[in-house]
Formats: C-alpha cells, structure tokens, sequence
C-alpha cells in the first residue's frame, strides 16, 4: 500500500465492549432473553450487556441497533455509488446536503488517489430500478446545484458478499 | 416490491424496527406488544426473514473506525479475471462487503481488523495474492445520520 490509513479515534470502548460486538456481529440470538444468552457466553451479566450495548448506542460507536435489511432482496435491485469531485473547501456543505434525503443510505468525505482517482464524495443511492435511481441523481443534482460537478454512477453488477464486520481475528461463534 | 410478498407482521418488523430496538431484558415481547401479537410471532417472523435473506442481521451497525479500523477499497481487474479475484478477496475474513461495479475500477470492497496496522496488512496480502494493486478510500468524514432506510414496502 503506497498511502497511509488513518489513525482510528477510539472513544471509550474497552475488551468486555469488544468481546459483546464481537459476539452480536452475526445478530442477536431470536430466543426470548437475548441479551441473557449472550452474557452467559460472556460471563457477563444480562444487565451487563444491556447497559453496555445502551451505552455503545448512546456514544455512537452503535450507529444503529436494530434489524439490519437487505436491500436487494426487498426489491431495490438498482445500487449505485455515486462519486463526486467536489472542490475541497466545499464538501463538507455539499456532503450534508447529500446526507439529507431519504433515499441516501451513506455518505463519506474519502481521499483522492490521483491519478487514478479524482472523486472525493461519495453517496450511496439505492433504488428499484435504474430509472427510479437516475431520478433521484436528478432531484439531488438540482436540489443542491451541482450541475457543474464531475460524477460518475457506479451501479453495482454482482454482489459477492455481503455481512456485519468482523473486529475480532478469532470471532466468538454463535448459532 | 409486491408488499403481498410479505405480511403485515412482516412489513413492520422490516421498517419499524431498523432502530430503537429495545434494549430490555425481553426485546421481542416488547416487539409483539407494540404489534399486537405473541412473542413467539415475532420470533418465528424474524426467523423466516433472516431465512429468506431479507433480513441480514438483528444487530449493531458500528460506526467505523470506532471499535477497528476499516476502509472502502478498490480493484481495476480484467473481467475474465473478475470471478477468481473476487473469490480470493471474499476468502478474506477481514473482508465484509464485496461487490462488482460498473467502472473501470470494477471490483469494490470493504475490510476492517482489529487495528489499523492489520488491515494494512490484510490490503497489502490482497494486492500480493491476487497481483493487481488495491487502492484505499479510508472514511474522512461521514455526512449521514444512520435512521435506517424507509422501504415503502
């Protein structure tokens, strides 16, 4: 690798917060005390769990908890990543801009790689159709002027694999 | 999507519950109160979605680069080549999200480790093992609030 990745910025998640993701990262178990089951793996408590996963939500190092779909299997078989080269001192107003609708499931600030690479903002947009998809491109590009940008629309062809990240070199097998 | 395809159970569980899943001892039983039917309902529903692959996960989203460290990726590979690359990159346990893409730079992906230091390693043991060069896109900043994705199904 000829470039550097960044230095993660960990705020206060210590190995018992690591060992839990750790053990939900394939889903919490569908039985009727979850988190009691997943302390007994643990050797934590039920109540254990609960506050650290509460309190993993309420920091932010849990974006979302909760159940984690599919897209394309319920029928949004149209996925694009839509990158932009947006002047610098502009991407943090266009990229809250891009944020903002409904139909945008992520969207990051990433390095350039010259010359391979000039994009620097990028959305993902997932739509059920390709139509459905460039509509939307349109409605954003209007919405927050960005006529005179250069962008490519990346739809995805094949997905090869699709599952939660794995933190731990040796993951705690669950059922 | 035919929302016939799926009941109203069905439907509420896959838009309602993307977030705010409750941290209580019983999260399904409280589930079914809010919908209106029994605990094992809930559980034999989310069961079949997860099945079905319409459900990936009843889980946590982690904000990256919190607990590890992660990066996008990216490949440039002749499409005769795309099918054993992509195998040996999905072979990669560090590596959670892999898709094909319409651009030059074909084959996309998503590794994350423990440190920053391993998923260097595990980026460079890619380029090695498959000999074409990967290009990096850590995050920089992130613009989305995460509060799920209304299906309108």
């Amino acid at each position: 690798m000829e470039h550097s990745l960044p230095t993660p910025h960990r705020p206060r998640v210590d190995d018992a917060d690591r060992r839990l993701l750790a053990a939900i990262q394939h889903g919490l178990p569908l039985v009727s005390r979850p988190y009691a089951e997943i302390a007994s793996r643990l050797g934590l408590s039920e109540a254990e769990v609960i506050t650290r996963l509460t309190c993993l939500r309420d920091t932010g190092v849990i974006r979302r908890f909760g159940v984690v779909v599919r897209h394309r299997e319920l029928g949004y078989a149209a996925n694009a990543m839509v990158v932009w080269d947006v002047p610098d001192d502009r991407v943090t107003e266009l990229g809250c801009c891009l944020a903002g609708f409904d139909f945008i499931t992520l969207c990051y600030r990433r390095p350039r790689r010259p010359p391979h690479w000039r994009y620097n903002l990028y959305c993902m947009i997932h739509g059920k159709s390709r139509d459905e998809v460039f509509a939307h491109l349109e409605w954003m590009v209007n919405h927050c002027r960005l006529q005179a940008l250069p962008h490519e629309v990346l739809f995805s062809r094949r997905r090869f694999k699709q599952c939660g990240a794995v933190y731990e070199r040796q993951p705690i097998a669950v059922s | 999507m035919r929302s016939a395809e799926f009941s109203e159970i069905d439907r509420r569980l896959l838009n309602d519950f993307q977030q705010e899943f409750p941290l209580s001892p019983t999260p399904y039983a409280d589930i079914a109160r809010a919908l209106g039917v029994s605990e094992d309902e809930v559980i034999a529903a989310l069961a079949r979605l997860q099945a079905r692959g319409a459900v990936s996960r009843v889980g946590a989203v982690v904000r990256p680069n919190t607990v590890g460290a992660s990066t996008l990726a990216a490949m440039s590979v002749p499409p005769a080549e795309i099918e054993r690359v992509a195998a040996l990159v999905s072979g990669f346990p560090e590596v959670n999200h892999n898709y094909e893409r319409e651009h030059a730079l074909n084959l996309w992906f998503v590794a994350s480790a423990p440190e920053a230091d391993r998923l260097r390693a595990v980026l460079d043991d890619i380029a090695a093992r498959t000999g074409y060069e990967v290009l990096a896109f850590p995050l920089v900043e992130d613009y989305h609030i995460d509060l799920g994705f209304d299906l309108r199904i």
